[in-house]
């Protein structure tokens, strides 16, 4: 017997209605490999890391990033790169990144001469 | 759309959990009670694990499914707009299913392994997908009340602790608004229209008005289960609280219609400020859960169909040297 749905596409489809919980099984890594998807809104904004596509290759990774990533708003450019490219860092070591009050003199706030130039100003004025 | 009624599987307890370490499990914790978010590689408790998986996994399959019953009208909507808006947004819905099984894969399931799950009746999706779509005005309701139900969860969950599923509801719910106008938008029209339009979209409701409120689930406010999801942020609010808010806010966007609830029950206690409501028949919830709803099989038959003819392509574009990598984030 025939699925009857209310949907004509479903059908066309003329589908078997008996045992649909059979086990069809897809095969691992059939859905293919991992893109990590980069979305640049305007000329001029960074490239930000919006999500991933599944794709056979570069090319189609790029096509599903544009239907995935630009159906909405602005887009006016796009980058994928396979998710094996990406060399990452471990949250466990994010220690590496604290700075301490050590760090000032990579720090604007680090070099501060205007009391020299005050000091210097009012001496120059003394003579 | 989708996604709500976190249905609690007592298989889960039957599986042995080995113990976690306590010392990371206390450091686990106080990260989330700090409000920072939880992300792919970090230690995480079995548990959680588990549960986000199971959670976002049937949040995908929803959204995947959900598009079925909405599709059943593309063919035949009234004018290119109403085409053109509901082929964007049934588009939406699948897109919304590629955020979220990229999420849950990140947590180590692969995508072949759910989508396995979901066509061998393993896995389950939201009961309100095993209903048909009967007419036009079924649509409206869907698009209208099903994707409100499916906001205030999804808008809830948003804030959770595991950093992926949060940035994929970000932007699934950013879509959704759109979802929401065109549903009352559609909704609406019909009540505004003629005789028979109103009386359309008045059988739509009564028909959607039991699978509604089954959406959020029953009622779990006493479970200890809950209690250790809540604290993880994995569920954000019970069942019965989204339910609430979802009535508060929709149950006078019908009324001010002229519509009519099917539930003479239906009313907000003043005193508690709490909306009540007749016994929506949760035997049926289970039944249609366990597989016996009226579409079940039609849904699982299409879904099972699409990936048997797309193997074909897949296995044409598939290079046999390249592998796959558990997504980043």
């Amino acid at each position: 017997m025939k699925i009857q749905s209310l949907d004509p596409r479903v059908n066309r489809l003329a589908l078997d209605a008996a045992n649909p919980y059979e086990n069809e099984v897809l095969q691992k890594e059939e859905h293919f490999q991992t893109y990590q998807v980069f979305h640049q809104k305007k000329r001029g904004d960074k490239h930000v890391c919006v999500g991933i596509v599944h794709a056979p290759s570069d090319e189609m990774a790029l096509v599903f990033a544009k239907e995935q990533y630009a159906r909405r708003g602005e887009t006016t450019n796009l980058w994928v790169v396979n998710t094996k490219n990406v060399l990452a860092m471990d949250y466990d070591d994010a220690d590496v990144f604290s700075t301490t009050s050590e760090k000032l003199y990579r720090d604007p706030a680090g070099f501060k001469v205007n009391d020299k130039i005050e000091a210097y100003k009012k001496s120059r004025i003394d003579v | 759309m989708y996604g709500g009624g976190y249905i609690h599987n007592d298989d889960a307890r039957k599986e042995p959990m080995q113990q976690d370490d306590p010392v990371m499990l206390a450091e686990f914790e106080a990260r989330i009670a700090r409000g920072e978010k939880i992300e792919p590689r970090d230690w995480m408790p079995q548990a959680y694990r588990k549960q986000l998986v199971r959670m976002i996994e049937q949040h995908a399959h929803s959204e995947i499914i959900g598009a079925l019953p909405e599709g059943t009208w593309i063919t035949r909507a009234p004018g290119f707009r109403r085409k053109l808006a509901l082929m964007a947004k049934v588009q939406d819905e699948v897109g919304h299913a590629q955020l979220l099984y990229s999420a849950a894969e990140t947590l180590g399931k692969s995508r072949e392994d759910m989508i396995n799950d979901l066509i061998n009746g393993k896995s389950k999706y939201s009961n309100v997908f095993n209903y048909p779509a009967k007419t036009w005005a079924d649509v409206a309701v869907i698009g209208f009340l099903i994707d409100a139900a499916a906001i205030v969860n999804q808008v809830a969950n948003s804030k959770g602790s595991y950093g992926p599923y949060c940035r994929a509801l970000e932007r699934i719910c950013y879509e959704e608004s759109f979802h929401l106008k065109q549903g009352h938008s559609v909704f609406v029209y019909l009540a505004t229209g003629t005789p028979v339009q109103r009386q359309m979209v008045q059988e739509a409701l009564n028909r959607w008005w039991k699978p509604i409120m089954h959406f959020f689930g029953p009622s779990d406010t006493m479970s200890q289960h809950t209690e250790q999801l809540m604290r993880w942020k994995v569920k954000m609010a019970t069942n019965d609280d989204m339910r609430q808010q979802f009535l508060t806010m929709y149950v006078p966007k019908i009324l001010e219609l002229g519509l009519t609830i099917p539930d003479q029950e239906l009313k907000k206690n003043p005193e508690t400020g709490k909306w009540q409501f007749g016994d929506p028949d949760w035997n049926e919830f289970f039944e249609v859960i366990k597989g016996n709803g009226p579409c079940n099989s039609e849904r699982i038959a299409v879904r099972k169909a699409a990936e048997r003819n797309g193997a074909w392509v897949r296995a044409a574009l598939r290079k046999a040297d390249e592998h796959y990598t558990i997504p980043l984030a």
